[in-house]
């Protein structure tokens, strides 16, 4: 009975949407601009940026101090389960959208584009193998390997996924300094992650001369690459706020949805990463 | 039955949170669900208006052979930005605000589940609308590659089209989150003894439309992501000498755009399902399949995307995968049709304003429903693939099936919303002129189709100039019967006769528990619901 | 409002329908008269579909309605309680699907028949430009013709300046030309954006997509003109690019392959020769309004940003080979093609000397076929 007559916590009226709302226009605007070449551009542009980080510290910064004030029941936790896991469902299907561009392409597009009529009438001679920059390739690249860097940081996001489960354990446990650790640990091999994968790219462009133009190879190949990149780095963010927040005294083994959120979400980049490195490097 | 264990408003404990923001910093700040369904209301209206003068310039221009209104390019434009505005910005946002308003009503529910990023989730909207709307005003004009923005078209716009790619990334988010926030309200704040079996079937259609959202919202960002990298980092994504192929542009897009016209239609379904009870004082036939149907239509409809490219050159076995799947769809729908069929029978009916638009949605959707069948013949379609006869197929779905289903709903709920009875003759009037003027504009484009006139033509063959004059002139006519239903709502807000807490003999529901119009808060603490 | 009338309003336009369809030309209301086998599936299919389809909707509407006259309160109806019939329920699944499948059966063969492009006698190629259609004879008899088809609906008609013509918007300065009752392989492909290739009499309608070829085919059996559309939004004047086919005689058709046949013939010689600055100018100037002037203008000034003003252009005025070679391959991610596949050297050199002379470009200097083959080179 208690469970049925809980209040669901309702917050009261916010300015920070408006600002987030408003960050995003500028951004849009302002990325509009600058792609097509217009002075204001890239002021509009990072004013954006810097609203929308005024907005999500502000806005994160009261859920966290909701949520610290005890206004946040069972249910409310409950909602926050279910909205993680179908946020990520949605990056799911982001991702989606860009390995079924690399399959299309794999499987059919450039098969077709080397038989039949397609290589008799317009493409006379083209092979289509991958890696492969099309029909009308003007310069060689080199493609990326599996077995050096990319698997590197196979393993370097595998053990992030360990420690991140000790550091969890540790939670669980009432261990802080595990806790603590493993959460730092994990920190630690994002970074280098990212550290390597800038690496990466800068030995693509001046070594391999694989660029984001160097057919459909390059561009399938950054921007999955890039966009698993962009999550990475977003989990780490999500996972140092963790850290200060474990140091700030908050979470115990009851509640702790923040650091499980961000866990998960580390998790689906781990697991997003592993198809990248069979689908994009090594196949 | 429902009946109600104890005083749905919450008198007792003094409303605290009655000392928000005041005027304009109310709607800007606002954390509640009926605020936030009513900005839905109004934005969509709004946006309908804009995208309905589009139409009406378009129409212009066909009503005579020959270019008199505005120059080619132009037109593009404005059919890419009718389209746009009309299904993301007036027909999503609209249904959105209904399950603002009426989820947590109808579930006993004291919010949505996330009300501060369901403020969030509506203002992004008008910023949006601004990208898209303004991107008429920069150099090269706003994009006029069509609403389904195919590449290598859209790799060729300007600026606009750029703006225009944005504005759908906002638009995402906007609807990602709303979706998930309806998933989560229904999934996890219904009242005790409200299991999902005895939910309105309004939470159930939204339910599995929200679904729908978040499975592919995220893959048209994808699309449209591609699209600008295409346009300017020198990607090869859509491009045959790069490797890309144009025709994987639309099958991810249609990977989209098929569910898409199901998020449109799925809360249409919901909302006639609680009207059509309602009137004929009977409870709903087949609850169970109804639901099932729903969800039958909103599976089927992943595998359906390629009957949007019967012309592309798909190979025979393709072609005919996706004719057989989308054919299938006429059953879980038929189920619906022949359902509401049933609830009517031996009913005891009465026609007030609601009834009248839901009667006649079930008739003219229909219409729709079967010209879709019709398209989904793939050698038919070969001959009407990117004619009128599509124009007229989505029309009638949309405009009589999405439209009309929403002012049914306004109909119907506005006395909840408001507290006073909409004008019956004016909604009569209003229906009437919009089933006419609606039929005078869009039947003629199934000639029109058939008999070789495509779409997105600013100009066509004189064979074409009598049906396409008697459209113009319906489409006139339409838009001024819609003026009809904004006299209704300002006069409902204003005044009129006093609405009471069931303001329809026949309705049912926790929605109408509460007095009318709804308090700011209701449901506070949770009802008991014994259905 | 009384029930007759509403019954009225809602089967006005069916109504409407039936009776203006009686008494007019069927091509009007319904597909266009088939003259393939193809087209001719397609259309009993059609009238098949609406049939089966307009019974069901006739059958639940009667239901409806008849529920909406007898089961009013306002006649004393009392609601009865019933909600389920599983019986009824299945049934409604059922009968459904089994329709489904008598109309999939013909479709399916259609399909099949439609897809079988094997076997042609003659083959052409179609390729869609923004505006327009080239057609190149790939085999069978007339194998080696190539051209051009512009709409030649003049401005003037389309600007209400001058009364339009029985053929308006769907009239070419060069039609394909068939012979009557060969199969005809078309393969379809573009330059720049997707077209689409239709022709309603003949049932084809095939997308002409940039980078890949397609095909379909048709077998006309009745000698005559056939006219369609692009049918593919491809941009400004996607309007305004017609297809039209005269099927014609074998005898007819080996007389126009011949005449083809020595025009190419002619063009070679065009090609090699040495011309004036006058002949270049007044040659450029229709090549100009054929192909240019949609964007460009016919003064010239284009329609700025994206179609640049060519009087006074910086290139235009500048060195000869930057412009051969970007009229011969086009501008990359704008709506400038590659010209070089579209016109003969003689064809290029003339527009280029044009537009180097006309309005207020004034370099008197002419641009010779050779250099333009030259600039095919690299
Ligand atoms: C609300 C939106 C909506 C809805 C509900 C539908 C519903 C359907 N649509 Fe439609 N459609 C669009 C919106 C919608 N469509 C849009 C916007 C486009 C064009 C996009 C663009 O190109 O810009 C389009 C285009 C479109 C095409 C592509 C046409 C072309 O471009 O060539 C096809 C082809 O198959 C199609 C088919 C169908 C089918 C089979 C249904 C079915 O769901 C219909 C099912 C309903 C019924 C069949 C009636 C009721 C059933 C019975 C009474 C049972 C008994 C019936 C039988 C056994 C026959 N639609
Ligand atoms: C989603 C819903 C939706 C809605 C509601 C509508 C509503 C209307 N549409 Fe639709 N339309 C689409 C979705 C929709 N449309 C889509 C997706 C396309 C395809 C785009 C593409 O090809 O890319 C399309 C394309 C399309 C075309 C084809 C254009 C072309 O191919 O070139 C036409 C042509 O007649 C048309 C007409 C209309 C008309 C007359 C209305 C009317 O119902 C509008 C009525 C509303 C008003 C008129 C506004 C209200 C009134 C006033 C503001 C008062 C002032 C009025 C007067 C003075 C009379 N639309
Ligand atoms: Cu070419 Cu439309
Ligand atoms: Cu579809």
């Amino acid at each position: 009975m208690s469970e049925t007559l809980e209040r669901y916590f309702v917050p009261e009226p916010s300015k920070f949407p408006i600002f987030g709302s408003v960050a995003l226009l500028l951004f849009g605007t302002g990325a509009a601009l600058w792609l097509n070449k217009v002075g204001a551009g890239p002021w509009l542009f990072f004013a954006g940026i810097a609203i929308l980080i005024y907005m999500l510290f502000g806005w994160f910064g009261q859920v966290v101090r909701e949520s610290q004030g005890g206004h946040y029941g069972k249910r409310v936790d409950v909602s926050f389960r279910w909205s993680m896991g179908w946020f990520i469902f949605s990056e799911v299907m982001f991702f989606a959208a860009f390995f079924g561009a690399l399959f299309y392409v794999r499987v059919l597009a450039l098969p077709w584009l080397s038989t039949g009529d397609n290589e008799a009438v317009l493409w006379q001679g083209f092979s289509g193998e991958w890696p492969s920059a099309g029909p009308r390739a003007h310069e060689a690249f080199t493609p990326m390997g599996a077995w050096g860097i990319p698997a590197i940081n196979t393993l370097i996001l595998l053990t992030s996924g360990v420690t991140l489960t000790w550091a969890h354990y540790g939670l669980l446990g009432g261990r802080r300094g595990q806790l603590k650790l493993g959460l730092f640990l994990t920190i630690l091999l994002g970074a280098i992650f990212i550290g390597l994968q800038a690496y990466e790219y800068l030995h693509a462009y001046v070594d391999l001369n694989l660029r984001l133009d160097s057919g459909i190879y390059g561009s399938t190949f950054y921007l999955l690459t890039g966009f698993h990149g962009l999550h990475v780095t977003v989990g780490a963010i999500m996972l140092t706020v963790m850290l200060f927040r474990v140091f700030a005294g908050h979470f115990d083994a009851e509640h702790h949805f923040g650091f499980e959120a961000a866990a998960w979400y580390w998790h689906f980049v781990d697991v997003v990463w592993l198809f990248l490195f069979v689908v994009v490097y090594w196949l | 039955m429902t009946t109600l264990t104890h005083d749905p408003i919450d008198t007792a404990s003094g409303h605290s949170h009655a000392h928000g923001p005041t005027g304009l910093m109310r709607w800007i700040t606002t954390t509640n669900h009926k605020d936030i369904g009513t900005m839905y209301m109004i934005f969509s209206f709004i946006m309908f208006l804009s995208g309905g003068v589009m139409a009406l310039t378009i129409r212009a221009e066909l009503f005579q052979p020959g270019l008199q209104v505005v120059e080619p390019e132009f037109f593009n434009q404005l059919t890419t930005m009718h389209g746009l505005v009309m299904v993301f910005g007036a027909i999503m946002p609209a249904f959105v605000g209904f399950a603002n308003w009426m989820v947590p009503l109808m579930i006993g529910a004291s919010d949505m589940a996330f009300a501060r990023m369901n403020n969030w989730s509506f203002w992004l909207l008008p910023p949006a609308a601004i990208l898209l709307l303004g991107s008429f005003f920069v150099p090269g004009g706003a994009t006029a590659a069509g609403w389904t923005l195919y590449a290598p078209l859209s790799v060729q716009m300007g600026m606009g089209m750029d703006l225009a790619i944005f504005a759908i990334h906002i638009m995402g988010i906007s609807s990602i989150m709303g979706a998930i926030n309806i998933v989560v309200t229904i999934l996890n704040m219904r009242a005790p003894g409200m299991t999902m079996m005895k939910m309105p079937l309004f939470c159930w259609t939204w339910l599995i439309t929200a679904y729908l959202l978040i499975a592919v919202m995220p893959v048209l960002a994808g699309a449209v992501t591609m699209i600008l990298t295409d346009r300017h980092f020198g990607t090869s994504f859509f491009n045959a000498a790069g490797g890309g192929d144009p025709v994987m542009y639309q099958h991810i897009f249609w990977f989209f755009g098929h569910p898409e016209v199901y998020i449109m239609i799925l809360p249409a379904f919901g909302i006639v399902s609680q009207i059509i009870p309602t009137f004929a004082r009977k409870p709903l036939f087949g609850y169970a399949s109804m639901v099932y149907a729903t969800a039958s239509i909103a599976i089927l409809s992943f595998v359906v995307w390629a009957h949007h490219m019967f012309t592309t050159g798909m190979p025979a076995a393709g072609q005919l995968f996706f004719m057989y799947a989308t054919m299938l769809i006429a059953v879980p729908t038929g189920v619906k049709v022949f359902n509401w069929v049933a609830t009517m029978w031996r009913g005891s009916m009465t026609f007030e304003s609601p009834m009248l638009w839901a009667t006649g949605f079930i008739f003219v959707f229909t219409m729709g429903g079967f010209t879709g069948l019709i398209c989904a013949i793939a050698p038919i379609d070969i001959q009407v693939q990117d004619t009128y006869y599509v124009v007229a197929h989505f029309h009638y779905v949309l405009v009589a099936g999405s439209l009309f289903a929403l002012f049914a709903g306004a109909y119907y709920w506005l006395p909840k919303w408001t507290g006073h009875m909409p004008n019956e003759f004016l909604g009569k009037l209003h229906f009437w002129c919009s089933i006419v003027f609606f039929n005078i504009t869009f039947f003629p484009m199934h000639f029109l189709g058939l008999a070789g006139m495509p779409r997105r033509i600013p100009d066509y063959a004189l064979q074409f100039a009598d049906f396409n004059a008697l459209a113009t002139i319906g489409a006139f006519g339409f838009g001024l019967s819609q003026l009809i239903f904004l006299v209704v709502v300002v006069k409902c807000v204003r005044g009129g006769e006093k609405a009471e807490a069931q303001s329809w003999e026949g309705a049912e529901g926790l929605e109408w528990t509460v007095p009318s119009p709804a308090p700011h808060h209701t449901f506070e603490d949770a009802p008991v619901f014994k259905g | 409002m009384g029930f007759a009338s509403r019954i009225t309003a809602s089967a006005l336009p069916i109504a409407y329908a039936a009776c203006v369809s009686a008494q007019d030309a069927p091509s009007r209301y319904n597909l266009q008269p088939p003259v393939t086998g193809i087209a001719t599936e397609i259309y009993s299919m059609h009238t098949l579909m609406l049939i089966i389809c307009l019974v069901i909707f006739v059958g639940v509407f009667g239901v409806m309605f008849w529920s909406v006259i007898h089961h009013r309160k306002s006649r004393g109806a009392v609601a009865a309680n019933f909600h389920e019939n599983t019986a009824v329920e299945i049934a409604w699944t059922v009968v459904p699907i089994l329709i489904l499948l008598g109309m999939a059966w013909p479709a399916t063969k259609t399909v099949i028949a439609m897809k079988d492009t094997s076997s042609p006698d003659i083959t052409i190629k179609a390729t869609g430009y923004q505006w327009k259609w080239g057609y190149d004879y790939l085999q069978g008899e007339g194998e080696g013709i190539r051209f051009l088809s512009n709409a030649s609906t003049p401005r003037e008609q389309i600007e209400g300046k001058a009364e339009k013509g029985a053929h308006y918007l769907l009239e070419v300065d060069n039609p394909v030309v068939v012979p009557v009752g060969k199969k005809v392989r078309v393969l379809t492909t573009a330059a720049d954006v997707i077209h689409s290739w239709w022709v309603p009499a003949f049932g084809v309608k095939q997308d002409a997509i940039p980078g890949f070829i397609r095909d379909t085919w048709f077998r006309a059996e009745q000698e005559g003109i056939y006219r369609g559309n692009c049918a593919e939004l491809c941009g400004k004047d996607h309007g305004f690019m017609p297809i039209e086919v005269h099927v014609v005689s074998a005898e007819r058709y080996s007389a126009w392959v011949q005449g083809r046949l020595a025009l190419t013939a002619a063009a070679k010689v065009d090609d090699a020769r040495e011309w004036g600055l006058g002949e270049l100018v007044e040659r450029g100037r229709v090549v100009f309004e054929a192909n240019c002037a949609a964007c460009h203008q016919a003064d010239g000034k284009g329609l700025p940003p994206a179609f640049p003003a060519l009087d006074g252009s910086p290139l235009v005025q500048g060195d000869k080979a930057a412009q051969i070679d970007l009229v011969l391959k086009g501008k990359q991610g704008t709506a400038m093609m590659a010209f070089g596949a579209q016109l003969s050297d003689a064809d290029l050199a003339a527009v280029i000397t044009y537009t180097r002379n006309a309005w207020s470009n004034v370099s008197g200097e002419a641009v010779q076929p050779v250099e333009v083959a030259a600039g095919r080179g690299n």
